[in-house]
């Protein structure tokens, strides 16, 4: 395969920041809007012509006889050779994950590229402060983000890791002047920092190990014959695992060292893909513009984590307790979010938590996945759910981002009845409501059921949990849906045009999101991904039963939604009287933000800090002052030295020469 | 004797048809054109050097040599040339503005035929394997730089630098001879191989005193401790041009040559004798240069004291002794020429501008030339070595090759040199507090500087970030050391 296209996938968004950069403010708005949304076009299409190529060309590289897909090097450049064998690469791996997600993100980029050509601008058509900044940032946020997914090595995606962590702190601190924006861009950042912490370790106990940073070295066997190809396959991840099993302390603290590697590499996914208890940052998150919320807190970024459990799949299979460990934090996490979602009233943060609960799916598939289990659905469910949630959910986005553009705030109190204002932004973001609550056919219930499906075949608890929080998640999308757009008459405040819908480069990423949830449930996702490359029906495995119930549920939430909220009565009211406290603590996120400001202030800061600022401004910063006071005396007293008389450079010069030999000889003696 | 054997100095012949070229257009072209004379010069310079890199056309790729064993090429010797053609072609450039003022109108040809000259000279002494060779290399590398540190000839400093160089130069060349003789006293041959091999390990005490002096005769070169001290004399009263190419491509081209001569012609006694001498020299450079720095107001010696304590670093790469430590000694070399060239650009455009000179006069310099003092806190950064710049890979790269040698005293030597960073960063971090925190009332007027410094500071500030993040340069240099015939005479 031709590396060109690879190289310009990530070549032309880094080109775009560098340019945008630099040059944007010397060119007008428009201009900058343009060029950068073009320069998303561009890689689109490179993107779906490189995924379309890899599932579909056929050629050996990506198929083998039998049609399992293999994983592919398409080049793999050392960048920094540390020693003979710690060596860090920079390339670009394709296999099914990879090119799946390159379809996403650049999707979803495009279409926030194009979208923010409307938003990112007022009424009256004056665009935002920072229009060119944003564009640029966007393009740096794309740039990680390919770069991420495409890693051939464990290395290369902590350091693309890191660089969405930093373009998402840029974004979201978009608006600087909003002491609130400053404070989340922190907060995300310290947050995800934190996990990386555990991520990095993680990393280095296992490349400590197995002397390897490459997932192909960890989790594939070459293919005879061919550079670069290989194939999943577990007994690579078998011997991994007796390296471990052989060294010199195969447990610590309990647990083996893998599982240590293992939960830490988890660690890092789980501050960036949000699962509790590392999930604080992304409701605050919510504070960047709309469509970067869509774009990094919706659809790519945040399904990081999930990304890299897959990534490295095989090796989590070895270790049933970190499999364990992913469940029982997925499924908490998707019932909290889920809980919470139910009573906020911010537009965005419900979106928010139910990102959250979503990936929390995804998460739980992966946890639940097994080889013996429907020959690995889950896995395959956790990639379907990615793929359809990054529709629905930048869609639901998107669509939020026009409604708070007509009414010109977040909290949907103030929204009511806008669907005969709106009707564009109805339609579509009823169908994401659809998909997200699992309405046959839209694309959520096809991936949802998977998902529910894959949990059944491993135990009925995680069955049954998953589908009560697949109800919720329809409760509230739908008390969402009819608090926007039906509970009341809309009543346009004196002095204000009535809402309506938004300009087409804002309409048309909807309606081709809305599509697209339409009719993603009819891929045949099990022929194209799975997790060791065998392609599969996964018609097979399909269960009636299962889709009946959620289907049911889904409609049961859907219901209590109608009867509560689609015209204005007191039945809420009652409710919230009835559990006042489940009601306060739901409302209050569960007080995590306060817990973890009590930990920071209180203990961290008030307790730890204070000893360690003593230690550090008395012994350190004294054995620093008088290293700087030495230094310099002993500098003052040398200066004669260089006097400016060459008599005397000569002298010292055969002083030196003279010294250098005989204190070596009387050495030697 | 076969004449053809001349052919096996590309390099050379290609820097003879430069220089020529640019005798040619000195001499004959009519005088209105001779204001095209630098970039003339430069242009030419930068085709050799793409000469350089293609090993069909310039580039030996293997191993060749000549004379009876007198003069050797490689791969690895070539891309050391390479790497000092980039070097003059940064400093014709930026070399431009200052050969077209009025008071060069006469001198103009001279600079860059004395340069280039020069530039012959360091690559004899690179490719010479016999000591005939290697003075001759060596004495037109030293001698001609005495006219061009001349070259200013209204200022009165320039002339007693040019005078403090070349009695300091000819000083360091009887040691250096003296030094010789002993060594043909003791093994009857100058060729590099059969000195090698009549030492063959024996101590003796005029070996001993021998080393001794061929290390400070070309100490000297590097402005090594103690053999430094014409160096800030010299850069100071020097044209800033001069100055640059001084303290880049002279001392990297010597870096290299030493390397060569130390392991090749005194390889065999390296751990009884010169890794002691060398170590002990090292720590004092470091240290001693830094404790200078601090002190200086004046830029162009603060530069001149910061570039006998890099010096120091470039050493660790002969003493570690090993293939690492040839290949970080080129990176490094590598990329103190972007670093400093950026940092000696910054300083020539506010020169050649107001004609300030002080650290202190760049205070608030951010506020009037934004552009200037990033580049120069590029090169303060990269200098000091803070990542992610060139300088932090250079440095770690040359610290990794002399942890490799792996005795217990090299490792002190690198705490040594680790602890003296943290004193380079000091006064590195002093030139960005001027910059960018100190206010000033007068602050330098703001100017657009010219086209040719700004395409110097281009080229530089671009190395010095490029560099940083493909530090795969430095896997390549090593790949060439490998197959490099270098290694041959490594034995431990």
């Amino acid at each position: 395969m031709d590396v060109t296209v690879p190289i310009l996938i990530l070549a032309i968004p880094l080109f775009m920041f560098i340019f945008l950069g630099l040059l944007g403010m010397k060119m007008t708005h428009k201009l900058a809007g343009t060029l950068g949304t073009l320069g998303m076009g561009t890689v689109l299409v490179l993107s779906y012509y490189t995924a379309f190529n890899y599932f579909f060309s056929g050629a050996p590289e990506f198929v083998n006889a039998a049609g399992d897909r293999l994983q592919f090097l398409v080049f793999d450049q050392t960048w920094l050779q540390f020693t003979e064998s710690l060596v860090i690469k920079l390339g670009f791996l394709l296999d099914p994950i990879s090119a799946m997600m390159l379809v996403v993100i650049t999707t979803i980029s495009f279409m926030v590229h194009l979208y923010s050509l409307g938003y990112m601008r007022d009424h009256h058509g004056v665009y935002e402060h920072g229009f060119q900044r944003f564009y640029a940032f966007l393009s740096l946020f794309s740039f990680s983000m390919l770069g991420l997914v495409v890693a051939t090595n464990i290395f290369q995606m902590y350091i693309f890791w890191e660089l969405v962590g930093a373009s998402s702190y840029l974004l979201i601190g978009f608006y600087y002047t909003k002491p609130s924006a400053v404070s989340a861009s922190k907060k995300a950042f310290i947050v995800t920092r934190f996990a990386d912490l555990g991520f990095l370790i993680g990393i280095l106990v296992l490349s400590y190990y197995t002397g390897t940073f490459n997932f192909t070295e960890l989790t594939s066997i070459p293919v005879e014959g061919m550079a670069g190809v290989s194939q999943v396959n577990l007994d690579t991840a078998a011997s991994i695992r007796s390296i471990f099993e052989n060294s010199a302390a195969p447990t610590f603290m309990g647990a083996s060292v893998l599982t240590w590697a293992l939960v830490l590499i988890f660690m890092g996914g789980m501050g960036k893909s949000a699962m509790m208890p590392l999930h604080i940052w992304l409701p605050d998150a919510m504070e960047g513009p709309t469509p970067v919320s869509a774009l990094i807190h919706a659809a790519t970024m945040v399904v990081a984590g999930v990304y890299l459990v897959a990534r490295l799949f095989p090796l989590y299979l070895m270790e049933n307790s970190s499999m364990v460990i992913i469940t029982v934090v997925g499924a908490i996490t998707a019932f909290y979010a889920a809980v919470v979602a139910c009573t906020q009233i911010d537009i965005k943060r419900v979106l928010a938590f139910s990102t959250i609960s979503q990936i929390a799916f995804m998460m739980v598939s992966l946890g639940v996945a097994r080889p013996e289990v429907h020959e690995g659905l889950g896995y395959m469910a956790s990639m379907f759910h990615l793929f359809t949630h990054a529709m629905f959910k930048a869609l639901l986005f998107l669509g939020a981002g026009a409604l708070i553009h007509a009414i010109g705030s977040n909290d949907y109190t103030a929204m009511h009845g806008l669907r005969k204002h709106m009707p564009i932004t109805h339609i579509t973001f009823l169908i994401g409501c659809l998909a997200i609550a699992g309405i046959i056919p839209f694309s959520g219930f096809f991936s949802k059921d998977e998902i529910l499906s894959a949990c059944m075949g491993y135990d009925w608890v995680a069955y049954l949990w998953m589908s009560m929080v697949a109800g919720l998640t329809a409760f509230y999308m739908f008390r969402l849906y009819f608090l926007i757009f039906w509970w009341k008459e809309h009543k346009t405040p004196e002095g204000h045009h009535a809402p309506h819908d938004q300009p087409w480069t804002m309409s048309l990423p909807l309606i081709i999101l809305a599509a697209i949830s339409c009719v993603a449930g009819f891929i045949p996702f099990g022929k194209l991904v799975s997790w060791n490359g065998v392609p599969y029906d996964f018609m097979a495995h399909f269960n009636w039963g299962v889709a009946a119930v959620s289907l049911a549920v889904a409609i049961a939430g859907i219901a209590l939604a109608w009867v509560m909220y689609k015209k204005e009565n007191s039945l809420p009211e009652k409710f919230r009287n009835a559990m006042p406290s489940l009601w306060k603590w739901s409302f209050h996120r569960f007080y995590w933000d306060e817990l973890y400001m009590f930990i920071t202030h209180k203990i961290i800061f008030g307790i730890v800090c204070r000893s360690l600022a003593w230690f550090d401004r008395h012994i350190i910063d004294g054995t620093m002052d008088a290293f700087a006071t030495v230094t310099n005396k002993t500098s003052n007293a040398i200066k004669t030295l260089q006097s400016g008389q060459i008599q005397m450079y000569v002298w010292w010069y055969l002083m030196g020469a003279l010294a250098l030999g005989v204190i070596t000889i009387v050495c030697l003696l | 004797m076969d004449y053809s054997q001349f052919l096996a100095m590309k390099q050379e012949i290609g820097l003879l048809v430069v220089f020529l070229l640019v005798f040619l257009y000195d001499t004959f072209m009519p005088r209105s054109t001779q204001k095209g004379l630098p970039g003339f010069a430069a242009v030419m310079m930068l085709l050799l050097t793409a000469a350089g890199f293609c090993s069909c056309c310039l580039g030996a790729s293997c191993q060749t040599s000549a004379f009876a064993g007198m003069y050797e090429s490689s791969a690895v010797i070539t891309a050391i040339k390479n790497i000092l053609n980039i070097g003059v072609v940064i400093v014709l450039i930026q070399s431009i503005k200052w050969a077209n003022s009025p008071a060069m109108a006469m001198r103009r040809g001279e600079f860059y035929e004395l340069l280039l000259v020069t530039l012959f000279g360091m690559y004899l002494m690179i490719s010479a394997r016999h000591f005939l060779l290697f003075i001759i290399g060596l004495e037109s590398a030293s001698l001609p730089l005495a006219a061009m540190v001349a070259l200013d000839k209204n200022r009165y400093e320039s002339h007693e630098a040019a005078v403090k160089y070349i009695l300091t130069a000819v000083f360091s060349s009887a040691i250096f001879l003296m030094g010789l003789s002993f060594v043909y006293g003791l093994t009857g041959s100058l060729y590099f191989k059969n000195i090698y091999f009549a030492i063959n390990g024996q101590l003796s005490f005029l070996l001993v005193i021998a080393i001794a002096f061929v290390i400070g005769g070309i100490g000297f070169k590097l402005s090594l401790v103690p053999f430094h001290l014409w160096t800030a004399d010299v850069y100071q009263g020097a044209p800033t041009s001069v100055t640059s190419y001084l303290s880049v491509i002279s001392k990297g081209a010597t870096a290299f040559a030493f390397l060569v001569v130390m392991a090749q012609v005194f390889g065999s006694v390296y751990s009884q004798v010169w890794e002691w001498m060398l170590y002990a020299l090292i720590i004092l450079t470091i240290t001693i240069g830094n404790l200078f720095a601090i002190r200086q107001r004046n830029m162009k010696r603060f530069l001149a004291f910061s570039s006998i304590s890099q010096a120091g670093y470039i050493m660790l790469g002969v003493i570690a002794f090993n293939a690492m430590g040839v290949a970080a000694l080129m990176y490094y070399v590598l990329v103190y020429i972007f670093s400093n060239l950026a940092a000696f650009g910054v300083a020539g455009a506010i020169e050649n501008a107001c004609g300030k000179v002080s650290i202190d006069d760049y205070r608030g310099l951010h506020r009037s030339n934004p552009k200037l003092s990033f580049a120069m806190m590029l090169a303060m950064f990269s200098l000091a070595g803070i990542p992610p710049f060139a300088g932090f890979f250079s440095k770690f790269f040359i610290f990794t090759g002399a942890i490799n040698g792996a005795s217990t005293a090299i490792y002190v030597l690198v705490l040594i040199a680790l602890i003296n960073t943290i004193v380079s960063l000091y006064y590195y971090l002093l030139v960005v507090k001027a910059m960018y925190i100190s206010e000033e009332e007068s602050v330098v007027p703001s100017f657009r500087s010219a086209l040719s410094e700004r395409l110097g500071l281009w080229i530089t500030v671009g190395g010095i970030i490029f560099l940083g993040i493909a530090s795969c340069v430095y896997t390549s240099l090593l790949d060439v050391t490998d197959m490099s015939a270098l290694n041959a005479y490594f034995i431990k």
